[in-house]
C-alpha cells in the first residue's frame, strides 16, 4: 500500500523507506522558525538544557522573525525583541529579521514563504501553531511549544506521531465572489474544531490548483482551526516558480503514492459553496453570510497571516475603490513586501494603498498583533464590546484583545462588502 | 477541583497580552499563576455555577489542583504559556474527554502537568469543589464528595516522557542527547 505526502516526507527525514500513521519517530528539522512571544522562553530552556555556551546545531536552519508585538511601547514586548537580537548577534545567525531595520519582514508565516524557507519535501517547524501555513508548498509544517523549539535548537530533531491524512477535493472553477477563506471555513464547519485533530489536512483538486499560492496559505493556514497537525498541498508548476524565484537551496518535492491510504475524503463542488463566515465565538460556527447579512458592525479588520496578504488585499480594494468605509476599518498588511506592493499595485491608476486610504481606512505597519489581542496600545485590538468583522483565524473568547467583543471570521471580500455598509454583506451585493 | 467546559482555547487559558512576562524571572512567572483561565467567561469560570476565577484576584496560586475540562481542550494557539500558566496556577493534573495536539504535547514535553483522558464527558457529573483522588497506576478516578468513580484512558507513550520529567530527560534516558 502507498503512502500519502505526510507520510513521505517524514519518513524521508527518518531516514526510513515507510512510516505508518499512529506511530511515534524521531525526525531531522530543515527550518526551525521563532518569533518575539515565543522566542525568548524558547532560547531561555534551550540554555538551561545546553549550557550558556551552547551553539545552536545549525544556524542556517533557524529563522527569527519577530512579528507579534512589536509596534508597541509595551517594556516587556520591547525587551523580548532585545533578547532576540542579543542571542542572534551571539549565535551569528544570518536568519534573523531585526525589528527597526530594513530587514524587518513582518508576520512569520508569510515571511517564510516571500524569503524562500518554504520548499517542497522539506521539513519546518515553528513556535506558532499557524505554522501549518507553509503545507501550501508541499511541505511538512507544523507548530510547536518552546520546549520541543529548545530540543530543535539544540539537536535538530524532535518527535512525532506520524498523522492519519483528511483528504478535501475542491472540484470546478471558483466563482468571483468567493475566496481561499470561504472553502476553509466551510470545511472547519464541516468536521468541527476538533474534527482534525492528530491528522494531516490534505488539499486538493482543480479548484485548488486554481488559487494563487497565496490563497493556498489560507486553506493551509487554518488547518490547525479543525485541530489539524499539518496542511498540506502537493507543489505544482506554480509552486515550483514561486520558490525558485526566492531561493537557490535545492530541494526536492514529494507527492502521494496513487494508492495512498487517507483517513477519510470529502469532495467538494466550488460552484455551489456560499460565501460564509464564523460567528462569535468559535472557528466552526459556520453560517452562510446570507443567513447573517445585515447584523449591525463596528468594526472591520483586514490583515494577519489569513487575510492579509497582496491578493486579499487586491481584493477588498477591488470593492472600496471610489467609496467610503462606514465603520472603523483597519487595514494591516501581513508584511513588509506586501505593504511595499500595495503601494506599486495599482486599480484603474490608484494603489491599493491610496484606496484604503481614500475610503477612510486605519492604515497599520505589518504586524500581527491585533489578532491575537496583543498589547493595549496593539492598532486595531478590542477593548470593548466590539462586534467586528475580520480576515483573521480565530474568534475565541477574548482573542482580539476584549472577552467581551464578538468576532465574526470572514474573506477580505465579504469583510470589505460589511465594512461599506456597517453591517455583515454578501459580496455578490456589490460585486459588479 | 475545578470545572471548565468543552474547547477551552488557549487565549481563554492564558491571554495573549499576558505572554510578555518572563517564564523564568520569579516575579514575573507568577502573572501567569493569576491569569490563569481569566479569559474564560464568567459564567463559565468553575462549572456548574461558574463566576468563580480559579485564581482568586488578589492571589497568585489557585486553591485548586486538578482541573476538569470537556472535550478539545488547549484548542488553538501553541503557547506552552497555557500549560506552564495553569502549572503555576498550581494545576497538577487535567483530565479532558479530549485535547487539542499541541496542548496535550506541550503539557508532556515541558513536563508541566499530567494530561489525563476520560472515556466520556465529566463536566456534568463533577462539580467545582467536589474533591477528586486520581490514581495514575489503575488509571482511575474517584470522586470523594459524591462517591461517583470511574476509569481514565491509559497514559501510553508519553507517561515514559512524564515519567523522565520532560522530553530532555526523556532524550537523554533513551540516549538521544548526551548527558548534561
Amino acid at each position: 500500500m502507498g503512502q500519502t505526502i505526510t507520510e513521505k516526507i517524514l519518513a524521508a527525514h527518518a531516514s526510513r523507506e515507510r512510516v505508518t500513521p499512529g506511530e511515534h519517530i524521531w525526525i531531522d528539522v530543515d527550518v526551525l522558525m521563532t518569533h518575539d512571544v515565543c522566542g525568548p522562553p524558547s532560547i531561555d530552556i534551550f540554555k538551561r538544557e545546553f549550557g550558556q555556551e551552547a551553539r545552536v546545531w545549525d544556524p542556517d536552519k533557524l529563522v527569527i522573525m519577530p512579528d507579534h508585538y512589536i509596534f508597541t511601547a509595551d517594556p516587556h514586548a520591547r525587551r523580548n525583541i532585545e533578547i532576540l537580537r542579543v542571542f542572534a548577534a551571539e549565535q551569528e545567525l544570518p536568519h534573523y529579521y531585526d525589528v527597526g531595520s530594513a530587514r524587518y519582514a513582518g508576520v512569520c508565516h508569510i515571511a517564510l514563504a516571500e524569503e524562500g524557507f518554504n520548499r517542497p519535501g522539506e521539513v519546518l517547524f515553528g513556535t506558532d501553531s499557524h505554522t501549518c501555513t507553509s503545507g501550501a508548498f508541499g511541505m511538512f509544517s507544523t507548530g510547536v511549544g518552546n520546549t520541543d523549539a529548545a530540543l530543535i535548537m539544540g539537536t535538530g530533531k524532535i518527535w512525532v506521531r506520524v498523522p492519519e491524512t483528511m483528504r478535501f477535493v475542491f472540484d470546478g472553477e471558483l466563482p468571483p465572489y468567493l475566496m481561499a477563506k470561504d472553502l476553509i471555513l466551510t470545511v472547519i464547519g464541516d468536521v468541527g474544531i476538533d474534527g482534525g485533530t492528530y491528522r494531516a489536512l490534505q488539499f486538493t483538486g482543480e479548484a485548488v490548483y486554481d488559487l494563487s499560492m497565496e490563497e493556498r496559505m489560507t486553506l493551509t493556514n487554518m488547518a490547525i482551526e479543525a485541530g489539524g497537525k499539518n496542511g498540506v498541498i502537493e507543489a505544482d508548476s506554480k509552486t515550483i516558480e514561486y520558490v525558485r524565484e526566492r531561493t537557490d537551496h535545492v530541494f526536492e518535492p514529494v507527492y502521494s503514492d496513487a494508492d495512498a491510504r487517507y483517513e477519510s475524503e470529502r469532495v467538494y463542488d466550488v460552484s455551489v459553496i456560499e460565501p460564509v463566515v464564523a460567528k462569535p465565538h468559535r472557528p466552526d460556527n459556520r453560517a452562510s453570510v446570507s443567513e447573517v447579512a445585515g447584523i449591525r458592525l463596528d468594526r472591520a479588520y483586514i490583515g494577519s497571516c489569513t487575510g492579509g496578504k497582496l491578493g486579499d488585499f487586491r481584493a477588498a480594494a477591488g470593492l472600496l475603490k471610489g467609496q467610503e468605509v462606514r465603520i472603523d476599518t483597519f487595514v494591516v498588511p501581513s508584511s513588509t513586501h506586501v505593504a511595499e506592493e500595495m503601494r506599486v499595485e495599482t486599480i484603474g491608476g490608484e494603489s491599493l494603498w491610496d484606496i484604503f486610504v481614500n475610503a477612510g481606512c486605519k492604515m497599520g505597519h505589518a504586524n500581527c498583533g491585533a489578532c491575537l489581542g496583543g498589547p493595549i496600545d496593539t492598532l486595531g485590538r478590542t477593548t470593548g464590546e466590539e462586534i467586528v468583522i475580520s480576515t483573521t483565524n480565530r474568534n475565541f473568547p477574548g482573542r482580539m484583545g476584549s472577552r467581551d467583543a464578538s468576532v465574526y471570521l470572514a474573506s477580505p471580500l465579504t469583510a470589505a462588502a460589511s465594512a461599506l455598509f456597517g453591517v455583515i454583506t454578501d459580496p455578490r451585493e456589490v460585486l459588479v | 477541583m475545578y470545572v471548565v467546559g468543552d474547547s477551552i482555547d488557549t487565549d481563554q487559558i492564558i491571554p495573549a497580552r499576558h505572554l510578555v512576562y518572563s517564564m523564568t524571572v520569579p516575579d514575573e512567572r507568577k502573572q501567569y499563576g493569576r491569569y490563569a483561565l481569566s479569559a474564560v467567561p464568567d459564567r463559565g469560570q468553575g462549572l456548574p455555577e461558574g463566576h468563580t476565577p480559579l485564581t482568586a484576584p488578589d492571589a497568585w496560586k489557585s486553591d485548586y489542583s486538578i482541573l476538569v475540562a470537556g472535550s478539545n481542550f488547549g484548542c488553538g494557539s501553541s503557547r506552552e504559556h497555557a500549560p506552564f500558566a495553569l502549572r503555576e496556577a498550581g494545576i497538577e493534573a487535567v483530565i479532558a474527554h479530549s485535547y487539542a495536539r499541541i496542548f496535550y504535547r506541550n503539557a508532556v514535553d515541558g513536563g508541566f502537568l499530567i494530561p489525563l483522558e476520560s472515556f466520556s464527558n465529566l463536566i456534568d457529573v463533577i462539580r467545582t469543589g467536589d474533591e477528586l483522588q486520581i490514581e495514575i497506576s489503575s488509571s482511575s478516578f474517584k470522586n470523594l464528595t459524591t462517591g461517583y468513580d470511574g476509569l481514565l484512558k491509559p497514559l501510553g507513550d508519553v507517561a515514559e516522557i512524564l515519567r523522565a520529567g520532560n522530553v530532555f530527560e526523556y532524550a537523554r534516558q533513551a540516549g538521544f542527547i548526551d548527558e548534561k
